[in-house]
């Protein structure tokens, strides 16, 4: 439907006489703009550009026209056989002319100097994150005390609202795969063990790894995926809309509004999750041994409850709390970082998942260090 | 000016649910024209716009642009009429992970078949022409005021040189000599680029000093049609109110 611009170059005397043919248009240009770019202007004084021939001609045709025009460096250019349109895009393009110093191109470093540079930058994030992340959870027990001794002061309705959604409504998923999990720590447990003749120490494995880890870990693995990135997202899109700033001068403390009821509901929430993590881990462990092992449900129990610890149990729920506030503590502070772009919204959503959950495993890892110092 | 229609709308319905926004509209709004849409807020200005440009697909009747029917076209039909036109959404819909540069660039990259460094400067040479530095380009959308990010929307649909530009409310949000600024430009971009601009708006400021008819909406379809001193002699009591108020005597006395 368009012809393919074209363009001949004559030298007459002089003068340079450039005579153009065809549709000029930014559909088209792609066929000469870089021929036309390295077309070789020296020796003349002048340049003559002809128009009479030409088809359509828009906007980007009479930019690359005139940076032709323009590039030559040539004092005296003129056009032939323009028509009136045609004249006033060329004067449209004469006076959008670059700016002339702008022609550098920023190089990015790259080598040695530039990885040692990026490992500094990121150790120091890194250390400055930490140190920020510390700084919001003193801010945040500051505010959940204030509420405590003002209790008339929580919003009740966010608070029960947020149990709800991130407590009850997790509690099919959070069953489901501890059930699967302590099925498979049965199954694992038991091929291993029956090498040894010690098929019923299954009993003891599922009892110790389900109360005292799988159950209080998986929970908090669920909900840093489910309900911590839930939690970036709705204060980062309250910050994106500018609604955050709205609720400061409406003297609606964010911290109060949004971050104490989050961080409540999960300190309530996360322990009664892991409970429920807990019993469906080890109905899956007895599930497997009675079908797979042949131990019965009656022996199962009555040895778990002669030889598994209750310790094992209150280790389990004792960090359930901690991790409930760091999947709270991490979702909010991500949220109130989230700046006025979609990007950054996803950043931040992404940075609170990869901090819970590395969060959760280190200090699971130092509960363990601590526990087994303490002997139990 | 010509008379050719650039786009012609007949016996268009929309709705959304069992709520009509437009029934039975016709317009036509010829080619190298300003076309204001005015109408009372939810009449459907913007509704109406969606429904030529194809966002929202008309439950009856016909738009076609320069005699081509656009409604329900699909797939490489529709990417062929989409670049009749350029759109300037009310919030400049600028995608904001993007600079504004690489805004521009974004169509032309889809688009044309066009070298790296030359859709550079082109994209500068349309930033330039929207009225922003060169150094906007570099810019995100977030970084820049309300006025500025309206003319990166600007250059952003300008950037394959539609012959048709929509405008959703350019002027809104924008204080008045910002708004009478981008009004000039879009005047002066009218006149030498040629354009035929469809353009929804509440100002009667831009009204005045831009368009050449105007479209008054309301009652799901097309109230009047007319130059401004036309429809200022409408008995409609809508129309009535809306030029003979003090903004509309005060935007008619500025022009003259």
């Amino acid at each position: 439907m368009s012809d393919d611009p074209e363009y001949t170059y004559e030298i007459e005397g002089e003068r340079g006489v450039l005579t153009l043919k065809g549709d000029w248009n930014v559909h088209t240009l792609g066929r000469v703009e870089q021929a036309l770019a390295s077309l070789d202007l020296g020796g003349v004084s002048s340049l003559e550009t002809d128009l009479t021939n030409i088809g359509q001609l828009d906007t980007a045709g009479a930019f690359l026209i005139d940076r032709t025009a323009s590039q030559s460096g040539l004092e005296s250019s003129q056009t032939k056989g323009a028509s009136q349109q045609a004249t006033s895009l060329l004067e449209q393009a004469r006076s959008l002319r670059p700016p002339p110093e702008q022609h550098g191109s920023r190089s990015e470093p790259h080598g040695f100097v530039d990885l040692l540079e990026r490992t500094g930058r990121t150790v120091m994030n890194l250390a400055n994150e930490t140190i920020d992340t510390l700084a919001f959870l003193g801010e945040t027990i500051v505010s959940m005390l204030k509420m405590f001794v003002r209790p008339t002061r929580m919003r009740w309705t966010a608070f029960v609202s947020v149990m709800e959604e991130s407590g009850l409504d997790a509690v099919p998923i959070v069953a489901f795969l501890s059930f699967f999990v302590g099925m498979v720590i049965a199954f694992i447990g038991a091929t291993t063990l029956e090498a040894f003749g010690a098929t019923i120490f299954t009993v003891e494995l599922v009892g110790i790894a389900v109360l005292r880890e799988f159950g209080v870990v998986l929970t908090a693995v669920i909900l840093a995926g489910r309900t911590n990135s839930a939690f970036t997202a709705q204060i980062g899109a309250m910050r994106m809309r500018q609604e955050v700033d709205a609720m400061t001068t409406l003297g609606l403390d964010p911290m109060d509004v949004l971050v104490v009821p989050r961080a409540y509901a999960m300190l309530i929430m996360t322990p009664v999750l892991t409970l429920v993590a807990v019993l469906f881990g080890i109905g899956g462990g007895a599930f497997v041994s009675w079908l797979a092992l042949e131990i019965n449900p009656t022996v199962f129990f009555g040895r778990l409850r002669d030889f598994v610890p209750i310790e094992n149990f209150w280790v389990g729920m004792s960090k359930a709390p901690v991790f409930g506030m760091i999947v709270a503590l991490i979702g909010c502070r991500q949220g109130l970082l989230v700046g006025g772009s979609v990007q950054s919204l996803g950043q931040s959503t992404t940075r609170s998942v990869v901090q819970a959950l590395f969060s959760i495993i280190v200090v699971d890892a130092l509960f363990a260090v601590f526990y087994m110092e303490l002997g139990i | 000016m010509s008379e050719r229609v650039a786009i012609r709308v007949r016996g268009l319905k929309t709705a959304y649910g069992s709520h009509v926004v437009h029934e039975n509209l016709d317009l036509d709004v010829c080619e190298g024209e300003i076309m204001g849409i005015i109408g009372p807020s939810g009449c459907g200005k913007s509704v109406l716009l969606r429904a030529i440009v194809g966002l929202k697909t008309p439950a009856a009747g016909e738009v076609e642009v320069f005699g081509e029917d656009v409604t329900g076209v699909e797939g490489d039909e529709l990417s062929r009429v989409q670049q009749f036109w350029g759109i300037m959404f009310q919030d400049g819909a600028l995608f904001s992970n993007l600079t504004v540069r690489e805004n521009v660039i974004a169509p032309l990259k889809e688009h044309a078949n066009l070298s790296r460094p030359f859709m550079r400067q082109l994209a500068d040479m349309k930033i330039r022409m929207s009225g922003l530095e060169t150094s906007a380009g570099d810019k995100y959308p977030s970084d820049l005021s309300g006025g500025m990010r309206k003319r990166a929307a600007l250059a952003r649909a300008m950037a394959l040189d539609p012959p048709i530009l929509f405008l959703d409310e350019p002027t809104a949000g924008l204080d008045p000599i910002t708004a009478a600024g981008f009004d000039k430009l879009v005047r002066d971009l009218q006149r030498s680029l040629h354009l035929t601009v469809f353009l929804v708006t509440h100002d009667v400021d831009t009204l005045a000093a831009t368009c050449d008819r105007i479209a008054v909406l309301g009652d799901r379809k097309v109230l009047a049609v007319g130059t401004m001193d036309e429809l200022r002699k409408e008995e409609h009591p809508w129309i009535r109110d809306y030029f003979g108020g003090p903004r509309g005597r005060a935007a008619a006395a500025g022009v003259e």
